[in-house]
């Protein structure tokens, strides 16, 4: 039994969130300046070099990427070996998105009673936490900041078993096109298939965290993901749906055995400024 | 070729801008979301006044981040602008001129940026640290209990923004797909 100290849990969201909110990955930097190589469109380059040079500066002038820092999503793998002493899990890690977004001028974008008063929660509390055991004696966190623009467009349906792979490749499309402008194009597009109806949103939105480009290890899924980018490519939507080549960076699918009467398709979009940085303790 | 226009917005400068356009601004222009709109339809159906004398005046949709000692203000980009769509054609009866946000528009208030001899701006979305070297002065005007949401008067200086819908229902959402559709 290996014990970690919830303050460590604390200052480790704190910091999660702060960096996740200035520094876009590598591999999301490259993503984009592959994009930029490969646009066509004029207005699209400018865009795309619009974006680049925004990711300089935040990370030069402690800046954050976008306003929209996001609703604070948090995915833990806690090792059953694990136990965490000095207070409790979901506390500390509520207490490090209070102290990283006060401290990180983040913006405060919750707010509680949302279909009637809307009252800023004042500190972007409470957290979105999934909590997954595993094998293992650590606690690796992700820290997702979730803006609200990409988040809108979410599309899920139960698609017909018989509609099959095309059903899913033309579900998929439209709901990019759907998206349009919305979303802040480049996206990242995020599929879920099988499961149930919660599983299925699970998948999408865990496809967001692979790192931007990388292919499906199963070749039929990385097969789907390719011929879905290139159709989505084809929509000519563009760099902000200034009208170009380059609608998606990429497309990340994951795939849950589903139930025999059942097809479920989830698909979450992330935009450009796709943020998340995680830390093992 | 850029445009610079300095605010506030004339009618005959609105009547030379196309869909496409790229255009710097420069000069006042007054922020207000989602929670201020809804509170200024409210004081317009109770008759009461506008935090400020709208007519000629362009809206921006934004809610900045927290700025730092010594920032202006924090990152500035464009929210989406949809979420105004059900306001903004009682706003631009009012007087409003340019719209600035991310995103389609509905129907009617293409409409109505038509009928009223309106422009809708975008800036790019996701690019806040970048829109906010552009912003002189920033200073919040009411509302200020609606933190990130209050209404603020900013002063900009060659704010980058593109034409999306001009006042002949040009749209440069559906222009430029349709220039890089495959079918």
């Amino acid at each position: 039994m290996r014990e970690i100290d919830a303050k460590e849990i604390t200052r480790t969201v704190s910091r999660l969130f702060q960096e996740a909110c200035h520094y876009l990955p590598e591999d999301v930097l490259n993503a984009l300046k592959q994009a930029r190589q490969a646009e066509e469109s004029p207005i699209g380059r400018e865009v795309l070099d619009s974006i680049l040079k925004n990711a300089d500066i935040s990370a030069r002038e402690q800046i954050p990427l976008c306003q929209d820092t996001g609703d604070a999503v948090v995915f833990l793998e806690l090792g059953q070996d694990a136990h965490i002493v000095g207070g409790d899990l979901y506390s500390a890690i509520n207490e490090g998105v209070r102290h990283g977004y006060t401290r990180g001028y983040l913006r405060k974008s919750m707010v509680s009673r949302p279909f009637s008063a809307r009252v800023n929660t004042k500190d972007n509390t409470p957290a979105i936490i999934y909590t997954d055991i595993v094998p293992g004696d650590s606690l690796r966190i992700v820290a997702k900041p979730k803006g609200g623009g990409a988040e809108n467009v979410f599309r899920q349906t139960m698609l017909s078993p018989a509609q099959g792979r095309q059903g899913v490749l033309d579900f998929v499309v439209n709901a990019v096109d759907e998206a349009g402008s919305n979303a802040c194009p480049p996206v990242i597009v995020g599929v879920g298939i099988g499961g149930t109806v919660e599983k299925t949103i699970m998948l999408g939105k865990r496809a967001l965290l692979r790192k931007v480009g990388e292919p499906s290890p199963d070749t039929e899924t990385a097969e789907l993901e390719r011929e879905i980018l290139e159709r989505v490519n084809k929509l000519g939507i563009g760099p902000m749906g200034y009208g170009g080549r380059i609608t998606a960076l990429a497309v990340h699918i994951e795939v849950f055995p589903a139930h025999i009467a059942s097809l479920p398709v989830a698909v979450n979009l992330e935009c450009h400024s796709c943020r998340h940085k995680e830390a093992i303790l | 070729m850029v445009k610079k226009i300095r605010l506030p917005l004339t009618d005959e400068v609105i009547k030379e801008l196309k869909a496409g356009d790229d255009v710097l601004l420069s000069g006042v222009v007054y922020v207000a979301r989602d929670a201020a709109h809804k509170r200024m339809i409210e004081a317009l159906e109770l008759g009461k006044p506008l935090p400020f004398d709208i007519k000629g005046q362009t809206i921006y949709y934004m809610g900045p981040s927290p700025a730092r000692q010594g920032q202006v203000i924090g990152s500035a980009g464009p929210t989406t602008s949809r979420h105004m769509d059900s306001y903004s054609p009682r706003l631009l009866a009012e007087g409003l001129k340019g719209m600035i946000g991310k995103g389609v528009r509905s129907p009617v208030v293409k409409g109505a940026i038509e009928q009223y001899n309106a422009v809708y701006f975008a800036v790019v979305g996701g690019a806040g640290a970048l829109a906010s070297h552009k912003i002189k002065k920033s200073e919040v005007i009411a509302y200020e209990e609606l933190g990130a949401e209050a209404v603020r008067c900013l002063e900009v200086k060659d704010f980058p923004v593109r034409v999306i819908n001009d006042a002949y229902g040009g749209d440069l959402y559906q222009e430029g797909k349709a220039r890089y559709r495959i079918d």
